[in-house]
């Protein structure tokens, strides 16, 4: 046999061979296995340096406390700019002010500013997005003492905790919003189906 | 291949050209083209020098799709609407990654090439900002890209999420995943787990091409028919756990306010709109034959019929849909009308395959309020075709 004819030959040996479910090389399927093993399992110092995250009843939330005397230093150094001299002024979201008798007009009233204390559900999301998102010219360089003093001054300035009270992670959570009733989960999905 | 002196000159005529943005080379284009050799071919194409569709911006967090420039139902991707918290990041391919963690079995890393390993799907969706209505003052000079400029359609291609759901395997009591992105606003949104098991893609592809930056580059959460601030983009981890966790954007933004007192939360499906993009303001109709033609787009599976009137909403007419007709996608109608001169408003009314109606104005006022900021507004509008063949938006003031 020639050498061209032997590599015809082991040519015409490996198309049978891919022909078939199993060959050398590998096997196929038209269903998905269980799993593919793509990826690499996380590290806890991987997933904790990420998981940043707090949840509504606190989970999440660091060690460290704040009070509002000190948050007020903050706020007036890296917050007032955007959102107010006392956070009420703007140009950005208005963060204070209480509604008379916690009444919830904003369907009916477009002016209603919507701050944390009329609008917010819950104290914990006022530690998560200043931590993660805030201020904008520099996210996520405040420390988590300086993120709870800057949430105590807030609840403090829209009268939801007093002026001397401690914010942290077992205070924050049980913090009572007005608004936290008024929210109430969609349910156009469920009706039409 | 033999290259001619005539060649490189066409060649240097047409970088010159290209470099000099598109308005000179209108300008200099030949009385008869066929009387001049054309350019040569080149590695990245563009569009003819007359053609100068826009996306635009309102301030710096969006900017609108023209729809008042495109035809058929894809939107090219450099149109599509952009909507950001915290700008457009800049994210090197080579250094992204995805974490799934929280309530799975095998917390896991996947980079962007584990992520095109795995079986990949395509499908032509649909994504619309909720906050996508601009019709609600006195203003009349409104085109469609200011009316609904923030829905755009492209086909995405990535992985299923259920596959990258079954890959870490996601325990069962795990009902709600946190979507993270690596923005410099670190978006979070809470989606239910049934959602990654229904029709949830990680998309990495854009109408054949990688995801725009202002897309999520190099990779979103794509959730359709969805509300878009829920389709995450930068998508840099992912939590499984029981419950929702109440980010600001599902409490103090993305929430709407009703008449009843209440605010309603997680409101996810963006429900069946229409808009007619032709003939819309500021064009200048003539008279006789006229396609009114528009986007119609629901939510909740397909289009399945819109009503075009021609008298204000006294009469309505079934218009054609151009097939295909694809689930949570713009659907393309058309329909024909001899406009004589007189006035006239025209507008179009979308219904879906679950029987929902696109709302009128008042019914929406009726269950939501007056309230000037709003999310999920999509009531029936229309434009004003006035004697002098000018056509307006057909203001209803909102409060």
């Amino acid at each position: 046999m020639s050498a061209r004819l032997l590599v015809a030959a082991i040519g015409t040996i490996g198309c049978v061979a891919i022909a078939m479910a199993q060959s050398p090389a590998g096997s196929q399927s038209s269903k998905e296995p269980a799993t593919f093993g793509i990826g690499r399992p996380a590290t806890q110092a991987e997933i904790a340096a990420l998981d940043i995250d707090v949840g509504a009843d606190g989970v999440g939330l660091p060690p460290g406390k704040g009070t509002a005397a000190e948050g007020a230093t903050i706020y007036a150094a890296r917050c007032a700019g955007c959102h107010g001299k006392t956070g009420k002024e703007g140009p950005n979201d208005a963060l204070v002010g209480r509604i008379p008798n916690d009444d919830f007009p904003f369907a009916r009233d477009p002016r209603a500013p919507k701050t944390i204390g009329s609008y917010w559900p819950y104290a914990t999301t006022v530690f998560d997005y200043i931590r993660r998102a805030m201020p904008p010219d520099k996210p996520g360089s405040l420390k988590d003492d300086e993120v709870y003093n800057l949430t105590a001054f807030l609840l403090a300035q829209n009268d939801l905790i007093a002026q001397d009270a401690v914010v942290d992670a077992t205070s924050l959570p049980k913090v009572k919003m007005p608004a936290r009733d008024k929210f109430k989960p969609d349910t156009r999905a469920e009706r039409k189906k | 291949m033999k290259v001619s002196r005539r060649d490189l000159l066409a060649g240097a005529a047409g970088v010159v050209a290209a470099g000099a943005a598109g308005a000179a080379q209108s300008q200099d284009a030949p009385a008869d083209p066929s009387k001049v050799r054309g350019r040569p071919s080149r590695a990245l194409g563009q569009r003819a020098a007359a053609e100068k569709p826009q996306r635009q911006p309102r301030g710096a967090t969006s900017s609108g799709t023209p729809h008042q420039d495109l035809y058929g139902t894809i939107t090219p991707s450099d149109l599509h609407f952009e909507r950001h918290h915290g700008g457009v990041p800049e994210i090197d391919p080579k250094n992204y990654s995805l974490l799934v963690h929280g309530m799975v079995e095998r917390p896991t890393i996947f980079t962007l090439a584990d992520l095109k390993r795995f079986p990949s799907v395509s499908r032509v969706h649909f994504l619309e900002c909720s906050g996508n209505f601009g019709g609600r003052g006195t203003a009349t000079d409104l085109t469609p890209q200011q009316i609904a400029g923030l829905t755009s359609t492209s086909e995405w291609t990535g992985v299923a999420l259920a596959t990258l759901f079954r890959e870490v395997g996601v325990r069962p009591q795990a009902k709600w995943f946190l979507a993270e992105g690596g923005d410099a606003a670190l978006l979070t949104r809470s989606i239910p787990v049934s959602k990654a098991f229904d029709d949830a893609l990680i998309a990495y592809g854009q109408n054949g091409e990688a995801i725009r930056p202002e897309q999520g580059y190099p990779a979103r959460l794509f959730l359709p028919g969805w509300e878009g601030n829920s389709n995450v983009k930068w998508l840099r981890r992912i939590e499984l756990s029981d419950r929702p966790f109440m980010t600001r954007e599902e409490t103090s933004k993305y929430t709407e306010p009703m008449a009843d007192g209440s605010a309603r939360m997680f409101s996810f499906l963006m429900d069946a709109r229409s808009l007619i993009t032709y003939p819309s303001y500021p064009i200048t109709l003539t008279r006789g034959w006229v396609e009114i033609n528009g986007i119609a787009w629901t939510g909740s599976g397909k289009i399945a019929r819109v009503d075009v009137s021609t008298d204000g909403g006294a009469t309505w007419t079934a218009a054609k849909l151009q097939e295909p007709v694809l689930p949570k996608a713009h659907t393309r109608f058309r329909h024909l009308w001899n406009w004589t001169g007189g006035d006239a408003v025209i507008m179009s009314r979308a219904a879906d395959e679950t029987g929902y109606v696109q709302p009128t104005r008042e019914t929406l006022i009726k269950s939501r309020g007056v309230s000037g900021v709003g999310y999920h507004i999509n009531p029936v509008t229309g434009w004003r075709v006035r004697q002098d063949g000018t056509v307006i938006y057909n203001a209803e003031p909102w409060a």
